[in-house]
């Protein structure tokens, strides 16, 4: 029999329903896979005592016959979600001790699915990095190992690494990433799971703390896409309290699930193909394709032509937004307070210098400044149009295909202490997801193979508006099709 | 009316240009659930929303929408159909989120009309800019504690409704008028009561004076006033120092003042350079509001008359004065009051019995027309009392007094008091008789010609019958008696 932690949520559903085991058994062996990878350092609050006892309340459902779509099945949270009661770090210090007197919307979902939550994963802080480096409370280590040298520590991705780790390393069935250029889809890709960002608006941001509002979004963090599929559906829906949530109907997912894809068309950009792309890369994309057209879709070439731009256009809009959404940590209500000497304005520089780290502070700069009188015309209103010129190439796009291929990554995960010295390089990480953020697509990372160091590589599939079912589809036909079962050497025993 | 300000090197013009904040009527804030009454314990109306707890989003409430476009409409103002809420970023500790949600280059309504009625008489039309939805901060309590502030969020995402004037008034005559009116449409639509001691209409004021036929010279902006006597201080003193700085040969800068109450005068508050940069941008939690005309047009089908339809009518059916027409509907319960009273009845005398014996009484004892003690009902029934002959327009003054005090149905009053008037001819012609033999040297000194002191014997008869002689008859018969020998 496979170990309880290396179940996908999929076969647990069955086990669990088929009575092969309870919630609390389940549950009771992520609890201990985490403390046994404690070094990765996935977690910064974990929360067995909550676990164990929704595990219990959900067993106790089960006997009384109320069996929700995620019934008993152990998740983590990105710990930039708002959980009721519990700590709440968005992995700042400015936000210490911040317990939530309410719950986000989709982890509210998700619980009243039945969902048992283990605890809350690291992450970059405010969600803002590609590695998971800024994190206060210290990096989370990718449970990948290079072939040739597995002393080197790799980074797992950010923003979402911790829910990365904990997926890919077994210490929970699934977990709720976010993703504003790329969180969730890179760190899937570098920790070799699947990855969903769904359509802007499919899942409620209320609860969720925000690093830039007009790309934030939710989604599932699996290890199959049926997997996600499952989760997505649990998590999504209109939410009264989120003005730019969407009134669309929520899919069965899983049911688009029918590997089904002859005469679909996928597209494959051209501007992706730029120069300096690993050969790795290239290959796997064009196994990708390969992959697709055995299965009967048709590949097409297409044009995005402002895909130069969007990094560009990315790293205007979300620091603005961010700027002043992070405006409210100020030390008066809740987190960290460095009393100043005695002055106001004092008070808030020292707080929000003390409680935020160098990225974050970079870019509340960044987006001051492209906010600012004689500079907003520039940077903010100029990016604000390209932003409109990239949706337009999607929406051009298609016009003539069903899907879109691509890498999600550039490279594989790359070592702590790489690319950290230039922020641009680490902005780089983000080129192949980032337009799709902008147009608030759907885009899945599905893990598809390894790079000779026999690191995991992600391809990415982007969908038209609300059609993660498309999406979703083809990705179980890459899935299966890559038969990726490799599992990561710092995987909790099975 | 041109009012201009004599310097010593000529005649200055004051210009004046208005942004009212006004509170829109709505029990929940702009954003939030939150209640929004007054005056009570602080930070006892906050929604997490409101204190920026982190993840919360704003949710527009309806019903300021609707009452923002009922004021646009009431204002003759073009109603935006597609508007977009900004953020207005600053640091202060009574702004938890570091922003105020507002609207910046697209409001819900853009450009209206105020007329207004001057003591001259004569109108004038004041041009509205725009006006747009906005969130009121919190509050900031400086004298509780000797080192701390402390901050009441109970006001914190309060929906307001920021007003503003085009440059067009030129007297604190005229901007006064301006706050009136507009006060007075916003009180008929029911979408800002009005109060300004409660700060639910806060005034800022900018203010400039100019050459005749000169362009604009910097203004200065005073903010937060908030009664209309304070602002018309304000604007008096701000526009004569600007003829003594300019006059002295020196520069008026752009700069943000405050206005002092004990003083009268008004003090820098900060300066142009020291103006914030707000970096404004479109909120991304809320999409852009879009109306559809069914929706304006359930609201304009719904509105209510209006002060300046209202006056029109009051003129034509009622027959009254324009100025006194104008005082009538300044306020809708005493238009109502009025037109309850005048059912009926002849409405000038009802306008005059309302205009002077009631707001005067009003006034003195500082009630609103709401809680008047005597009801239009019972003003009526005085009016018939006079009407009928039952007493004299002089006995009614005093019924009056009594019907302040008491509350009572004036009939009640004239019959407790017995001061139902004397028509009846043999009783005056007895007491005419008798001041007539009390007095024969005045009898003689009339009948030899001086018929001024017709006037003497009247008020001789009315004090012999506690002033309840029927006037006209009293009259008629002491002639007569006077002129017989």
């Amino acid at each position: 029999m496979t170990a309880l932690v290396d179940l996908t949520l999929a076969d647990a559903r069955i086990g669990l329903n088929r009575g092969d085991f309870t919630s609390v058994e389940l549950t009771e062996a992520h609890l201990r896979a985490i403390e046994r990878r404690r070094f990765l350092n996935a977690f910064i609050t974990e929360t067995p005592e909550v676990a164990i006892a929704q595990a219990h309340a959900s067993d106790r459902r089960r006997r009384a016959g109320q069996v929700g779509a995620m019934e008993g099945l152990p998740i983590a949270i990105k710990d930039i979600f708002c959980t009721e009661g519990l700590l709440t770090t968005a992995a700042s210090h400015i936000l210490d001790g911040f317990r939530p007197p309410y719950e986000a919307t989709v982890s509210a979902r998700l619980r009243a699915a039945g969902a048992v939550t283990l605890g809350k994963t690291n992450m970059d802080e405010f969600a803002m990095g590609s590695s998971n480096m800024t994190s206060y409370y210290g990096s989370v280590l990718n449970p990948w190992q290079r072939h040739s040298a597995p002393e080197i520590k790799l980074v797992p991705g950010g923003s979402s690494g911790g829910s990365a780790a904990a997926v890919a390393a077994r210490l929970c069935l699934a977990a709720m990433g976010t993703d504003t250029g790329g969180s969730i889809r890179q760190p899937s890709s570098y920790c070799g799971i699947v990855g969903l960002k769904p359509t802007y608006g499919r899942c409620s941001r209320w609860g969720l703390i925000a690093f830039a509002s007009s790309l934030d979004q939710a989604g599932p963090m699996t290890r199959t896409i049926r997997d996600s599929a499952l989760m997505l559906g649990a998590m999504s829906g209109y939410d009264s309290k989120d003005s730019t949530s969407a009134q669309v109907p929520v899919p069965d997912f899983e049911e688009a699930l029918t590997g089904e894809i002859h005469g679909l068309k996928v597209g494959v950009p051209c501007e992706y193909r730029s120069e300096g792309l690993s050969p790795e890369i290239v290959a796997l994309w064009d196994q990708g394709i390969r992959w697709l057209k055995a299965a009967g879709a048709e590949s097409i070439e297409i044009s995005l032509p402002h895909t130069q731009y969007a990094l560009a256009t990315y790293y205007i809009l979300a620091p603005a937004e961010a700027s002043s959404n992070l405006a409210r940590y100020d030390g008066v209500r809740y987190g960290l307070r460095k009393a100043g000497n005695s002055s106001l304005n004092d008070m808030y520089m020292q707080t929000r210098a003390a409680g935020f780290g160098q990225e974050v502070q970079r870019r509340v700069l960044i987006g001051t400044y492209v906010l600012s009188a004689g500079y907003y015309d520039a940077y903010y209103l100029k990016a604000q149009k390209v932003r409109t010129l990239i949706i337009r190439d999607f929406q051009q796009a298609f016009k003539t295909v069903d899907v879109i291929l691509t890498p999600t990554a550039p490279t594989p995960a790359f070592a702590m202490g790489e690319q950290m010295d230039d922020p641009i390089i680490m902005y780089l990480n983000d080129i192949f997801t980032v337009p799709t953020s902008l147009a608030g697509l759907p885009g899945l990372s599905v893990p598809a193979g390894l790079s000779p160091e026999g690191l995991p590589l992600g391809l990415q599939i982007i969908g038209r508006p609300f059609d993660e079912q498309t999406v979703l589809k083809v990705g179980g036909v890459l899935e299966t099709a890559a038969c990726f079962t490799q599992r990561p050497s710092l995987a909790a025993a099975t | 009316m041109v009012h201009w300000i004599e310097g010593q090197t000529g005649l200055w013009e004051i210009v004046i240009g208005l942004e009212i904040h006004a509170q829109v009527t709505s029990r929940a804030k702009l954003f939030s659930g939150a209640a929004t009454s007054f005056g009570r314990a602080p930070n006892t109306q906050v929604a997490l929303f409101d204190a920026a707890f982190p993840g919360m989003l704003p949710v527009i409430n309806a019903k300021c929408i609707e009452q923002a476009v009922r004021t646009g409409l009431g204002l003759n103002a073009h109603i935006n159909k597609y508007s977009v809420f900004a953020r207005k970023n600053y640091f202060y500790a009574d702004l938890p989120a570091g922003y105020q949600i507002s609207q910046h280059e697209l409001p819900i309504v853009g450009p209206g009309l105020v007329a207004i009625d001057l003591s001259d008489g004569t109108s004038r039309t004041i041009r509205i800019e725009r006006l747009h939805l906005e969130q009121d901060a919190g509050k900031s309590l400086h004298d509780r504690h000797p080192t701390l502030s402390f901050i009441d969020l109970n006001r914190a995402g309060v929906a307001l409704m920021e007003i503003v004037s085009q440059p067009d008034m030129h007297s604190s005559e005229e901007a006064a008028a301006y706050v009136r009116k507009l006060r007075s449409i916003l009180r008929y639509l029911g979408s800002c009561d009005g109060n300004m001691q409660e700060g639910s209409l806060r005034c800022d004021v900018n203010v400039s004076v100019r050459r005749p036929d000169e362009g604009f010279r910097t203004r200065c902006e005073i903010k937060n006033i908030n009664s209309v006597r304070f602002m018309i201080q304000a604007i008096e003193y701000e526009a004569h120092r600007h003829v003594r700085v300019y006059e002295s040969g020196g520069r008026i800068e752009q700069e943000t003042r405050l206005f002092e109450a004990s003083s009268g005068k008004t003090r820098a508050m900060r300066s142009k350079e020291m103006v914030h940069d707000y970096r404004y941008f479109p909120d991304p939690d809320l999409p852009p509001l879009t109306l559809d005309d069914a929706f304006i047009e359930d609201i304009r089908t719904s509105l209510p008359e209006l002060p300046d339809q209202k006056k029109s009518r009051f003129i034509n059916i009622y027959g009254l004065p324009a100025y006194a027409a104008g005082i009538l509907v300044e306020d809708r319960e005493t238009a109502e009051y009025y037109e309850t009273v005048a059912k009926g009845r002849d409405p000038k005398t009802v306008a005059n019995w309302v205009m002077t014996s009631l707001f005067g009484a009003l006034h003195r004892s500082g009630r609103e027309i709401s809680d008047s003690p005597i009801s239009a009902d019972h003003l009526g029934q005085l009016i018939d009392l006079i009407g009928d002959g039952t007493i004299s327009s002089h006995i009614a003054k005093s019924v009056f007094e009594s019907m302040l005090e008491t509350g009572q149905e004036p009939l009640a009053i004239v019959t407790a008091k017995g001061l139902k008037q004397v028509t009846d001819s043999k009783v005056i012609e007895q007491a005419i008789d008798a001041v007539m033999r009390r007095h024969p040297d005045k009898v003689a000194l009339y009948r030899g010609g001086q018929v001024k002191l017709l006037g003497w014997f009247i008020g001789q008869v009315m004090k012999a019958t506690d002033g309840k002689a029927n006037p006209t008859k009293l009259s008629t018969l002491l002639k007569e008696r006077l002129t017989e020998s």
